[in-house]
């Protein structure tokens, strides 16, 4: 099990692309592993036969943990772990580049040595790749031309596995607690085992990895932090009327100006003039995190992941609109690193957009405050001459950590977001 | 600041007459140790093992140094990565995988001691410490009692060009000097003490350029080049044997691989460097000198190869299958008794 | 039976045990012809030559070390630091190696040396020639710690320390060179190791006490006994480490009462130890608290001698410590 990212010790296996008796070449796909939420496509190390899969589907191990055999056919493959470790070099007799562009009998489309390189460099899954060449099958141009196609993804660098161990550098501290050494390592929380019988009757839909992880998430949060919810209403006029008048121009630079950019800037400004706002709360006081990193939650298929913008207060409206283009579509596709997902100190998410007025969110721990935004609707106000008007409305809800907060301060907090939305300027 | 180098990347047989077993017997030792060291990189990044300290790229001076004395009569007092050096000298990787783990039945120290602490009385392998370079003055202190007993014995310490920074270092050789003492003293100059480069280790392009500062002899051989080194170490064995005194031997070498097993080098040196000294491996230039000799086959390759991983093989299941030691192990000895 | 002084009972003994082991030799700074700066090993250089008694560089670090190394190789070397004061520069080879060495290797490799040095104040050597470093050494497991008040006693456990199997401190109380006299045997005898000695029998209290301070203490006892008819009853340490716990504790089950003297400072001193046993092993015999009188808390014995004064324990006010415990 490689290590996934700076901070990640473990992954979970969630898809074998390969089955035991399989052939396989080195730097094909052999398996999936998520972490975080995130997905990552692992290539094979070494070319030959599938010759045991040590880790199924659904299984959470530490990194480093042994998790298949490849080898010749016919070699005697040992049913525990403990008896036969894998070494990570290849074998010393190499004869897997003459046939690496050959699969036999499986149905599938020959992968070329370049394809399979270009592949593993970009962490793509060939399959979903229409080939051109003969037999459908996926050619070097095919390859480049989605590799293009898919926007702001950058070439992921030469994958840890493929380096001898001695070569993937340590830690860096040069002793560490043995505690942890000489214990098995621990999965994810055991599945409560009841007997059938006991469940009651309807549909019983597995928990997924993520609806668990949020399930938890969420469940901790309610737990740890007073929830207090607050509401304002914002005048969206100017910004309407700014975002109307640039939409072109930003089209033309290739960034989808969305709404969701001003409520961000919008976010990050007030942030920077309530850095109480911007913390987390800690036994040992309140911190106040030195970044301004906003998570903007968006609804995937299974359940939600909220991609981080870092250093949000740094950036215009066009570096803002087109980082959320970059991550919403990444998010789609599936395609968020672990390191997308983390160090985030504040979050925004958008109920409007499936036609919620208002809600009370639950804090995305450990932050301090969660910013709701409703749907913006043109609604009849009272303007200060006592006229009647009609203005596009939208509630913001600001669901705070009140440890940390007293309901003034979150209320200023909200009022610079009001005020800057009514007063935008571009 | 790296020493800049002038190193052969051929293998310099001048004045070195083996036996054609005696070399691929040196092969062997440098191949075994390689890939040894090689699994248990393997099997700390596994988590099967809590730490691991490498002597890969130092296998050419380490294996000169074993056929240039003989072994279980002189006295040698190694240092953490001498592994290549143990074997050789008839510790076994079963003995290694038994420390690696910690289990019971382990040679060197009945697990007491962290791997790499080499010891054995059989072998006349002095039980070695963590503080470095203390050895040098009681590689002294065996060579004065050789030399008051009259006998032909010599006595070898090798430690790392960090560890010439001690005080221990200075003291044991003056001794040496002083008493005309039968003592070889080996420095495996690898560049790097962990992170620290040799130019904020000494003011002086090599250590041996300290040898007349002692009244010893001093002397600096290719320490990736197996021959080279071996002719440079027998004559320092030579003229201590016959009562010359002693030599400051400075082995030029490299570290490939990360000072020990959390250790991260990315911080302190570039790869590029690494993959210069790579090219001067000194397992892969005797392999190729072998071969030019006619003395190695890639058929006979692959059978050491082979040889190499079913003696790790099973020196790792047995290892494995080995239990841990009593808890109360960890009570004694302390004293000796009378008799001993 | 000869009555000789302190160091002429050492001499003796390094004369017959070189005399009796070929694998003995002794070396240190100056302990060649010069005879060493206490004389300790006069006429010893040219009754066994230069290949038994050997004059080291001026590094104690090495003296320890070199000492190590020919003890591994099989011999039984005597290794003198000039004072106790710089045996400092050794104490990694003393404490890391020397020590360790058998524990380390499964009992594979033992170190039969003795290291030799003289301690303590009283004679005008200010912070670098009146240290006890004894409290350092008996704290390790591996050292054996030896401290002997006379010259019978001195001669006997020399030799027991020079046959042990292990390294053994050898702490010589200077002061004492030349005061302290005695009756010594000409012939071989040795004092086991790990034993103390009852030096005087009494009922009221037990005071224990090593090197010149169980000298003092001696004096100071029949000066309590004679004016105020205090019976205190002496204990001679002799080896600090391992420490005869019995006769510690049977003297204290007999007075109930303890008083420690010792001229090292107080603050985790050897007498920490002693009251610390005796507190948790003594308990249902205690009929006071344990007490210590000691050097102060300074770092050093000043050299000026009103100073030096102050700080050194003596007779007069070792006997005012008996009278105060006996009363209480």
């Amino acid at each position: 099990m490689p290590k996934l990212g700076e901070s990640v010790v473990e992954g979970t296996v969630s898809r074998w692309l390969k089955q035991e008796g399989e052939t396989i070449s080195e730097f094909e796909p052999l398996l999936e592993v998520s972490s975080d939420k995130v997905d990552s496509e692992i290539p094979s190390p070494a070319g030959g036969v599938l010759l045991k899969i040590y880790v199924p589907e659904g299984e959470t191990v530490t990194a480093g943990t042994l998790l298949a055999l490849i080898g010749q056919p016919g070699e005697a493959v040992p049913e525990k772990l403990a008896d036969q470790p894998v070494a990570m070099s290849k074998p010393a007799v190499p004869e897997v580049s003459a046939s690496a562009g050959g699969r036999g009998g499986n149905g599938g489309a020959r992968i070329s040595p370049v394809v399979a390189r270009i592949a593993a460099e970009h962490q793509v899954d060939i399959s979903r790749i229409k080939g051109t060449g003969i037999g459908g099958r996926v050619t070097k141009k095919d390859i480049l031309a989605y590799v293009e196609g898919r926007s702001g993804t950058a070439p992921s660098p030469a994958l840890p596995e493929e380096l001898p161990p001695w070569e993937r550098p340590g830690s860096g501290d040069l002793f560490k607690p043995t505690d942890d050494l000489y214990k098995p390592p621990t999965g994810r929380d055991d599945q409560p085992s009841g007997p059938a019988s006991a469940l009651p009757a309807g549909e019983i839909i597995p928990l997924s990895k993520m609806r668990r992880l949020i399930a938890e998430h969420m469940a901790a949060s309610k737990r740890t932090a007073p929830h207090v919810t607050t509401v304002f209403e914002a005048d969206m006029s100017a910004v309407t009327a700014h975002r109307k008048a640039n939409l072109d121009a930003f089209a033309a630079r290739g960034i989808n100006l969305t709404y969701t950019a001003y409520f961000v800037a919008a976010a990050a400004y007030a942030l920077r003039l309530h850095p109480i706002v911007n913390s987390r709360w800690m036994e040992e006081g309140i911190l106040i995190q030195p970044e301004v990193a906003i998570g903007i939650a968006a609804a995937v298929d299974e359940g939600l992941i909220v991609p981080v913008i870092r250093r949000a207060d740094e950036l215009a409206l066009p570096g803002l609109a087109r980082q959320i283009n970059d991550l919403a579509s990444r998010a789609r596709a599936g395609q968020l690193k672990p390191d997308d997902v983390q160090g985030g100190t504040f979050t925004i998410t958008n109920h409007g957009v499936s036609g919620s007025l208002f809600a009370t969110p639950i804090i995305n721990q450990p932050q301090t405050a969660i910013l709701g935004v409703g749907a913006i609707q043109k609604r009849v106000v009272v303007l200060d001459n006592d006229a009647i008007a009609v203005r596009p409305m939208v509630y913001l809800t600001l669901t705070f950590d009140h440890r940390v907060l007293d309901g003034a301060t979150a209320d200023r907090f909200m009022a610079d977001i009001k005020k800057k939305l009514e007063e935008w300027e571009g | 600041m790296a020493t800049s180098i002038q190193v052969e990347s051929r293998i310099d047989d001048t004045g070195v007459s083996l036996d054609s077993a005696l070399l691929l017997d040196m092969y062997w030792q440098m191949l075994r140790s390689r890939r040894l060291d090689e699994r248990c990189w393997v099997l700390h990044r596994q988590g099967k093992i809590a730490f691991h300290i490498s002597g890969m790229g130092h296998e050419a001076i380490q294996v000169a140094m074993a056929f240039a004395i003989r072994p279980g009569y002189d006295y040698a007092l190694p240092y953490y990565r001498d592994l290549a050096f143990n074997l050789a000298m008839g510790y076994t990787p079963k003995e290694f995988m038994l420390a690696v783990f910690g289990k019971q039945g382990e040679t060197t120290s009945g697990a007491r001691q962290m791997p790499s602490h080499w010891g054995s009385r059989r072998l006349n392998i002095v039980s070695g410490s963590s503080p470095v370079a203390t050895q040098v003055p009681q590689a002294a202190g065996m060579a004065l009692a050789v030399k008051l007993r009259g006998e032909d014995r010599v006595a070898i310490a090798d430690l790392g060009e960090g560890s010439t920074s001690e005080g221990d270092f200075y003291e044991g050789l003056n001794w040496a000097g002083v008493h005309k003492l039968p003592m070889i003293c080996v420095v495996q100059n690898n560049i790097y003490a962990i992170s620290v480069p040799v130019g904020l280790q000494m003011a002086v392009p090599n250590v041996a350029d300290r040898a007349p500062m002692f009244g010893i002899a001093g002397a600096i051989c290719d320490g990736n080049d197996v021959l080279a080194s071996y002719r440079t170490v027998k004559e320092a064995v030579d003229r201590a044997r016959a009562g010359q005194g002693a030599t400051l031997i400075e082995a030029k070498t490299y570290r490939p691989v990360p000072h020990s097993s959390d250790d991260d080098d990315r911080t302190y040196r570039s790869r590029e460097e690494v993959e210069q000294w790579k090219r001067r491996d000194p397992l892969a230039r005797f392999q190729a000198y072998l071969l030019e000799k006619g003395l190695l086959t890639q058929t006979r390759i692959d059978e050491y190869e082979a040889q190499a991983r079913d003696e790790i093989d099973a020196a790792q299941a047995g290892a494995e299958a080995a239990p841990y030691p009593p808890p109360e192990a960890a009570l004694g000895p302390v004293f000796a008794s009378d008799g001993v | 039976m000869p009555e000789m002084t302190l160091i002429d009972a050492i001499r003796q003994a390094m004369d017959e045990e070189l005399a009796r082991d070929k694998r003995v030799f002794i070396t240190g700074e100056d302990v060649g012809p010069r005879g060493g700066v206490f004389r300790a090993t006069v006429g010893l250089y040219d009754k066994y030559g230069p290949d038994r008694v050997i004059d080291s560089p001026l590094a104690e670090l090495s003296i320890v070390g070199v000492g190590i190394g020919a003890a591994l190789a099989g011999m039984r070397p005597i290794c003198e630091i000039q004072f106790a004061d710089f045996i400092h520069p050794a104490f990694n080879q003393i404490v890391n190696e020397a020590a360790r060495y058998y524990y380390r290797s499964n009992g594979d490799w033992n170190v039969p040396m003795v290291i030799r040095a003289p301690y303590g104040g009283g004679i005008g050597g200010g912070l670098y020639h009146s240290q006890s470093v004894e409290a350092f050494f008996a704290h390790v497991p591996g050292l054996k710690v030896v401290i002997p008040s006379n010259p019978y006693d001195a001669k006997g456990l020399l030799k027991s320390a020079v046959r042990d199997p292990n390294p053994v401190l050898f702490f010589e109380p200077k002061k004492g060179y030349r005061l302290i006299r005695g009756d010594v045997p000409e012939d071989d005898y040795t004092v086991p190791l790990g034993t103390a000695r009852v030096t005087r029998q009494g009922s009221d209290l037990t005071v224990y006490a090593y090197g010149m301070m169980h000298f003092y203490t001696l004096q100071a006892a029949e000066k309590a006994a004679a004016e105020d008819g205090i019976q205190a009853e002496v204990i001679d340490i002799r080896t600090l480490a391992p420490l005869d716990r019995v006769t510690v504790l049977e003297s204290f089950k007999k007075t109930g009462k303890a008083l420690i003297v010792h001229e090292d400072n107080r603050f985790m001193g050897y007498g920490a130890e002693i009251a610390a046993l005796l507190s948790d092993e003594g308990f249902e015999y205690m009929d006071g608290p344990i007490r210590r009188l000691t050097g102060p808390d300074v770092p050093g014995v000043p050299f000026s001698h009103t100073m030096q004064d102050f700080f050194m324990p003596s007779v007069d006010k070792i006997a005012a410590a008996i009278r105060e415990l006996a009363a209480y």
